[in-house]
């Protein structure tokens, strides 16, 4: 309070005197909501028509000497000559349930901030003020419609708003009259480049792993890599597999366009093409990829070859995690075909399904060893397919990798 | 003339650049931010004059004895106080050793917009390894400081503090000053932060997030909320983009175990000019057991108000007036995701330290930061509701605890280390062994000025005891909501007969989920994939303590407790208003006003010369925005009339929206953005442009 002694005489000089005096003097007991002190018992607030009636008349003697006087004109006085009266209806005291300042708190507190904050009632960190207005809410004088009596004069901020047009948007920049067009051309390159235009990349191995399974222990792959903007990406995805000591038994890559087409989705579009299984094939793809609710990621995408087999492949995941760093991913891979096709493996419907669990512990973000198990199975021909190959058509594998991306 | 401190440091440097590279890291501070140590006592050297030189260069820095790469300005982060006098001239000779294009802002000085410092809008940038001149008059007074507007330089180091001196007295009166910059430091760089932001979103460094364990045992809010929050893809744990997972929190450039240290003789009155020159960081300020008189707010002086916390957005600045008695205390600057905290120490000797408080566990987002609120709703019936909300209801998370794998850097043994003892500090939450009910009860209504247990479900009670948080946590929730009476909204227009429906029951996400990204709310706004959400009942939140502090029991700053101590410059009406949207898309790291990034192009946005705007920032997103206006100052509409706080910077809270009062007295292009870094370089920026009247309309 030593403080306010010595804010006072410079108050003194200032032109609002004689209003902020006395409540600076006060300010030390009641500025504060989490303040302990009694503040200055004050009067219920009451509706008091008049005293908002002389706040109104402000703007339109004030009003600034600008060349558009004509629109604001009205705008002035509307929001002076009637800040209650469409919105009757929002009398506080109509509302069944609803208290009044007044009547819900003690007597030397008749103010809350929320109510004060509404406009019910003036606390008293403000100066003097006239009897509040209850009906006139801030966002309603906001709008204009009002004028709100948490003020002690209406000025400045309690204002509401004219409704003069924009300006039209300039076509020059300032800074040329000042250094030049060519200088600021470069300034104005540095500024769309790292405000919003940056490009980056990121390539991300969802499945690495060595995969143990009865005798035919092997590894498997499934990754994905972009670059490019917000919305407009080039993205390369790769997944295969293999024995241990043997050829690659499937290997397949996308070079995919990427567009944004909403908040949490891209269409996708491009081609596959398969190393193996032999004989290799060329595929036009279009798809999607994206962040269902409840944070499943998920893409889909048709696959239509050289050879005209039409295949649809659905794949999902769902990080839980456990911890902040230990996450259980389940994953599930789908593919299906319109035909059944000897030559590439691969049979009609549901030709066959993946499943797996993978725990990961995010040592980093970008490195994340796990384990995991697998179940895989082939469907209608494709199983067919496998057996005349003397391979398994379903099985388990216990899986173990590394997940990481940079 | 170019200050001899200065001089005398750089012969120092490159001594110590002789001598070893340690020594040499410990020479990479400021004398004004030497901790006090080794006798190191002494007077704030200042960089000032008439003619001052700086010069930007690659630096080591040593935070909490780690050293890391950095940035620096005369080979200190932060750079030197720039110490000025309101009414003088000054030339400053910013002089680059880098090989990228830099830049010098002066944040909240009002320079001729061609000296304003950011490239393409106000200048074309310092080219690399040259140098620029800046000059100006100086008119003004207060707290403010500088720092780089290209690339990722700020998080780099690019920083220092200003200060101007009044020409006449100093209506504040103090005996001694202490100048605290806060800063979040990472020895990642500026440009892999934001790449990380971009690949991975807001989950590659919060280590707070929502777990299945944290579920279990019963933490942070129930199954039936998380569900809904996930089908919204939304993260209410998402509370900081980038967190104490890699940044130190810094007080003049050192770390909470550097503790630096400001003397002061018992009973003097002492200055303490804040300034969040942090990247991305707001900051939970406090000095326990001494409460804090806030006389000014980004360099303009407002009227005295004492509290014991206040949150300090990114780039704003504030001073305070504090009265310390014989002993050390810590100031503390926790970041609001809790992930870490900032300290320094006050004491009246060199050597002394003060119990440092816990980290208070991280704050979940309610359905008010969705914009889910429903005060603002209508103009019916409805808009009574506001009537039962209580703004300082305790956060879900701080009753019922934080996730137990949550992760905070190392900050977070500083309590033990340093000997703190609970409870001898208010603003610590309660723990969450702590019930629902005994929670809101033990608030402290007397001191908020409530004078009433609005927590009790009393019939008359029930509405002030309401609030829309309370509503999403059990047991607290169906408490309050026992004592509510339903049919005040049965004549509820019939928007806001939806809205509250869901909310009688609890959790809601279900239907909220339809209205999350409905752009009749909003349609000046861009539709594309970088809108993720449009607040479907934005509200004003200026009278509500920041994320997490609310239920405190001590005193919180809100921007309603701001009133200019000066009657403000321009007390006209405006002659228009103006909606301004900020928006984003967390999943893709999005952030722009209105839907369009600043590289779309953007459109400008055209001011009037003199004209007076009513401008409403209107928070679409889940996280607070400190949105920077340059060049000019405005008012805020928080009820005060024409002693509005003025203001270069607001922070606007999520969901929530802002209405400030400017007067467009600036001639140029300025630059007007969201001051967390990474969302201005996410696009979160525009040009404004202020031109004479030129008669047409639009």
């Amino acid at each position: 309070m030593t403080f306010v002694k010595c804010i006072l005489p410079l108050l003194a000089a200032t032109a609002s005197v004689a209003v902020a005096a006395p409540a600076a003097a006060q300010m030390n007991h009641s500025n504060m909501p989490g303040m302990t002190m009694p503040m200055p018992a004050k009067k219920a607030p009451a509706k008091k028509p008049a005293a908002k009636k002389t706040i109104a008349k402000k703007p339109i003697a004030k009003k600034p000497a600008a060349k558009k006087a004509g629109p604001k004109k009205p705008v002035a006085q509307k929001g002076a000559t009637k800040p209650a009266d469409p919105h009757a209806g929002h009398d506080m005291s109509s509302m069944p349930g609803m208290q009044t300042p007044a009547a819900s708190a003690p007597p030397q507190t008749t103010c809350l901030p929320e109510h004060a904050a509404m406009g019910h009632c003036t606390l008293p960190t403000t100066q003097p003020a006239p009897p509040p207005e209850p009906t006139c809410m801030p966002e309603h004088a906001a709008m204009g419609h009002c004028t709100p009596a948490t003020t002690n004069t209406a000025e400045g901020t309690s204002f509401p708003a004219g409704n003069a047009p924009r300006p039209p948007v300039p076509t020059d920049h300032a800074g040329d009259a000042v250094y030049g067009t060519p200088a600021m051309e470069m300034g104005r390159h540095h500024l769309k480049e790292f405000h919003g235009d940056q490009k980056f990349f990121q390539a991300l191995l969802n499945v690495f792993e060595a995969q143990l399974r009865n005798g035919r222990d092997g590894y498997e792959w499934d990754g994905e890599a972009w670059y490019g903007g917000d919305i407009n990406r080039l993205w390369l995805k790769s997944e295969g597999e293999a024995a241990f000591g043997r050829p690659v038994e499937k290997a397949e890559v996308q070079a995919l366009y990427s567009r944004a087409i909403g908040p949490y989705f891209n269409v996708q579009g491009g081609v596959r093409y398969d190393f193996k299984p032999n004989p290799s094939r060329v595929y036009a793809t279009v798809g999607f990829e994206g962040l269902a609710p409840s944070f499943f990621d998920v893409e889909g995408a048709l696959f239509l070859s050289n050879k005209g087999e039409l295949m649809a492949r659905l794949e999902g995941y769902y990080d839980q995690r456990i911890t902040q760093r230990l996450i259980l991913q389940p994953r599930a891979e789908l593919n299906f075909a319109a035909q059944s096709s000897r030559e590439i493996g691969v049979g009609k419907g549901l030709s066959d399904a993946e499943l797996g669990l993978r725990l990961r512990y995010d040592i980093r973000r970008e490195f994340a060893p796990y384990i995991g198990v697998q179940y895989r199975r082939a469907f209608g021909d494709t199983r067919q397919f496998l057996r005349a190959e003397g391979e398994d058509a379903a099985g388990w594998s216990v899986v173990s990798g590394i997940r990481m991306w940079f | 003339m170019i200050d001899n401190v200065a001089l005398e440091r750089r012969a120092f440097l490159r001594a110590a650049a002789l001598t070893g590279a340690g020594f040499g890291v410990a020479g990479a501070m400021p004398a004004w931010a030497q901790p006090v140590s080794g006798g190191l006592v002494r007077p704030l050297p200042t960089v000032s004059g008439n003619d001052i030189a700086l010069t930007i260069g690659k630096v080591a820095v040593r935070v909490d004895g780690k050293v890391s790469r950095a940035v620096g300005i005369n080979g200190t982060v932060p750079g030197p106080l720039v110490r000025l006098k309101e009414g003088q001239k000054v030339r400053l000779r910013v002089q680059s050793t880098l090989d990228e294009e830099s830049s010098i802002h002066w944040h909240g000085l009002l320079v001729p917009f061609a000296m304003d410092g950011v490239p393409g809008i106000s200048f074309p940038g310092i080219m690399p390894r040259s140098t620029f001149d800046y000059e100006f008059e100086v008119n003004q007074s207060g707290t403010y400081w500088y720092h780089s507007h290209s690339a990722y330089q700020e998080e780099d180091g690019v920083y220092g503090p200003i200060v101007i001196d009044p020409a006449g007295p100093d209506p504040v009166a103090f005996d001694r000053e202490h100048v605290l910059v806060l800063s979040d430091h990472s020895p990642m760089a500026g440009a892999t932060i934001y790449k990380k932001l971009k690949q991975m979103g807001g989950g590659y460094f919060n280590m707070q997030r929502l777990t299945l364990s944290g579920q279990l045992a019963g933490r942070d809010l129930p199954a039936s909320e998380r569900r809904e929050w996930a089908k919204m893809r939304m993260d209410p744990a998402d509370i900081a983009d980038v967190t104490g997972s890699t940044y130190n929190f810094t007080v003049n450039g050192f770390g909470p175990f550097d503790n630096w240290t400001g003397l002061f003789r018992p009973g003097e009155r002492v200055r303490l000019r804040i300034i969040n020159a942090a990247a991305q960081s707001n900051f939970n300020v406090r000095i326990p057991d001494l409460p804090m008189t806030v006389v000014q707010a980004d360099g303009q002086n407002v009227r005295p108000v004492t509290v014991d916390e206040l949150q300090i957005g990114v780039a704003e600045t504030y001073d305070v007036v504090v009265t310390p008695g014989d002993r050390a205390y810590s100031f503390v600057s926790e970041s609001i995701d809790r992930s870490g905290l900032g300290r320094a120490t006050l004491a009246p000797r060199e050597g002394m330290s003060a119990p440092v408080p816990p980290l208070r566990p991280r704050p979940v987002l309610t359905m008010k930061d969705m914009g889910m609120d429903m005060s603002g709703m209508n103009h019916g019936g409805m808009a009574g509701m506001a009537g039962m909300d209580m703004p300082n209801a305790p956060n879900p998370a701080a009753v019922r605890g934080v996730d137990p794998s949550a992760e905070q850097n190392a900050s977070r043994n500083l309590w033990k280390l340093t000997g703190w003892k609970e409870p001898t500090d208010h603003g610590t939450i309660k723990s969450a062994a702590v019930a629902a009910s005994a929670a809101m009860a033990g608030m402290d209504h007397a001191a908020m000025g409530h004078g009433t247990a609005a927590a009790t479900p009393a019939p008359t009670g029930s509405m002030a005891g309401m609030d829309h948080s309370a509503m999403t946590q059990g047991a607290a929730g169906s408490g309050s909501m026992a004592g509510m009476d339903h049919s005040a909204m049965t004549g509820a227009a019939p928007t806001g007969g939806t809205a509250a429906a869901p909310m009688g029951h609890g959790a809601s996400g279900g239907s909220m989920s339809h209205s999350m990204r409905d752009f009749s709310n909003a349609p000046q706004v861009d539709k594309n994939p970088g809108v993720q959400t449009i607040s479907p009942n934005p509200v004003d939140r200026t009278g509500e303590p920041g994320a997490g502090l609310e239920g405190l029991d001590h005193r919180v700053l809100t921007y309603r407790d701001l009133v200019s101590l000066n009657r403000n410059p321009d007390v006209r009406a405006p002659t228009r208003s103006l909606d301004i949207h900020l928006t984003g898309n967390m999943e893709r790291y999005m952030w722009s006003f209105d839907g369009v990034k600043m590289s779309e192009p953007a459109e400008p946005i055209p001011f009037r010369l003199n004209e007076r705007v009513r401008v409403t920032l209107i928070n679409d997103t889940m996280m607070p925005h400190p949105i920077h206006l340059h060049g000019h100052f405005f008012e805020l509409v928080t009820g005060h009339g024409a002693y509005g706080p003025r203001k270069h910077t607001v922070n606007v809270a999520p969901g929530g929206k802002v209405s400030f009062d400017v007067t467009a007295d600036a001639q140029g292009d300025w630059a007007f953005h969201c001051h967390n870094l990474y969302h201005m370089t996410a696009g979160m920026m525009r040009v404004v442009t202020v031109r004479p009247d030129q008669g047409g309309n639009q």
